[in-house]
């Protein structure tokens, strides 16, 4: 059929306008259930860390918010490890490490992590009224991006209580396997940090021996060396002296007061 | 239901199957069928954007400039596209979370224009319709297949439940790992290629 360029002018005008208006009134539309479950995926992944819940359990927002009662958010300033006024409901860490203001370039580091946020959201997890583990968020590159996670840490500040992932994209069933209960299981009371107090805590080859006898060792994701040394570089940079060491110390001294 | 509409609709299943005789939309087809869960979720997506877009296309095929129709076409097609992924993020985010990028490439599966220029250019609204919900169950045949292999063989798993006890949890069953990968949907998607053209011998291409 043949129009006048008037008419395809208009036409494809036409319809532009119409999907414009129809994508961005879905997009507003759906906003607020959108942030609500990214929000809620997160609250839950902090539990699953913290070991007060089992992914299986299917907790619904108000059961997380309950839960959430006895945790603390926290913004804390990197470098010193000390408690900062910021609103850790409004604070967004992604965003904060690509704002140039809030964020410096990371030092090089083996998780290929290129931005450093000045301030992180660590969670508090409190028992009776005093807090007795740290959430600590922590990413860096596995195989195919970055994956996303948190670590839970005891209030020696140097026992793993738990580990998990919440956003990756590494191949199901090989790296995916970071998402395996039987492997998160390996993880409970490992140990961090070495007597020099550098983070030793590394995902092996194979089988690691229990955690008595091989506290810095974390059984290996067979067939994903390149997600298991992932996992072991985002834990060296996170633990490390850019990363919460700072804080860490300072949780511990905290709890022996 | 009459005779032509009841062809429409149900030969795309396995007469003129989009992934098996057209070889379209392979892309997706390997990447969200390492899990039935996901591919089930990727499949309703399809067939709901090819639908809806099979429909508006046939609605607006009498004043679509003929130069510009394509870019016509594709604006509708990603405006669809991106409305699912919205409605996905809202209501099932745990599972648009591992579709990821992959519904916002449904824009680009070229079974949803083939679609839109093959058919809903010269059909009503509601042939169209039956031809777009068809050739998504046609796609959605292939994908849930795949997807119940890989699933099945890599994981030993169908959506979720265990099914074949693997060897790292306790059990017996030690996973095929390269059905995990994307190229084992390849050898997948061959393997049902081939015993629809022995089944179907019509379907197997002229040599030379």
């Amino acid at each position: 059929m043949r129009h006048n360029a008037l008419y395809t002018i208009l036409f494809s005008g036409a319809v532009c306008v119409v999907c414009a208006v129809l994508v961005s009134s879905a997009a507003v539309s759906l906003k607020q259930d959108q942030l609500r479950n990214a929000a809620l995926d997160k609250q839950r992944n902090v539990l699953f860390a913290a070991g007060l819940a089992d992914p299986d359990d299917k907790l619904d927002a108000e059961e997380v918010q309950r839960i959430f009662d006895n945790i603390r958010p926290v913004v804390i300033d990197l470098e010193t490890g000390e408690e900062t006024d910021i609103d850790p409901t409004s604070f967004d860490q992604l965003k904060a490490a690509k704002d140039p203001s809030t964020s410096r370039e990371a030092p090089p580091n083996r998780a290929s992590v290129q931005r450093l946020p000045d301030n992180a959201l660590v969670y508090e997890v409190l028992e009776g009224g005093k807090p007795a583990m740290a959430v600590l968020p922590i990413e860096g590159y596995g195989l195919w991006g970055t994956l996303y996670g948190f670590l839970a840490v005891e209030s020696d500040a140097n026992t793993v209580r738990g580990i998990t992932y919440y956003q990756h994209k590494e191949t199901p069933g090989l790296g995916g396997e970071v998402d395996n209960p039987n492997w998160k299981a390996v993880w409970p009371g490992r140990r961090i940090y070495d007597e020099s107090g550098d983070p030793a805590i590394r995902v092996i080859k194979g089988a690691a021996a229990s955690a008595e006898r091989a506290p810095y060792e974390v059984d290996g994701l067979t067939g994903a060396t390149i997600t298991s040394n992932g996992v072991t570089a985002m834990l060296d940079f996170w633990l490390g002296e850019n990363g919460f060491r700072t804080f860490l110390e300072q949780f511990k001294e905290g709890q022996a007061e | 239901m009459s005779e032509s509409y009841k062809k429409t609709l149900l030969d795309p299943l396995f007469e003129s199957n989009p992934i098996a005789l057209q070889v379209l939309g392979i892309c997706s087809a390997l990447a969200v069928t390492s899990k039935m869960e996901t591919a089930l979720v990727m499949c309703a997506a399809v067939i709901s954007v090819l639908a809806l877009s099979n429909v508006s296309i046939s609605l607006l095929r009498n004043f679509i400039p003929g130069n510009v129709r394509i870019i016509v076409q594709l604006t509708i097609i990603a405006s669809l596209v991106i409305m699912t992924d919205q409605v996905l993020k809202a209501y099932v985010y745990e599972i648009s979370k591992q579709l990821s990028v992959f519904v916002g490439l449904i824009i680009t599966n070229c079974i949803i224009m083939g679609r839109a220029e093959a058919y809903a250019m010269q059909n009503g609204p509601f042939d169209s319709l039956l031809d777009g919900i068809g050739n998504g169950l046609g796609y959605s045949t292939v994908l849930m297949a795949t997807a119940f292999f890989r699933e099945l063989l890599a994981q030993g798993t169908l959506f979720g439940y265990v099914v074949l006890p693997k060897v790292s949890d306790g059990g017996w069953y030690n996973p095929n790992g390269i059905l995990g990968l994307s190229a084992g949907a390849f050898f997948l998607i061959g393997f049902f290629i081939w015993a629809l053209r022995v089944w179907k011998t019509d379907q197997i291409e002229a040599e030379g």
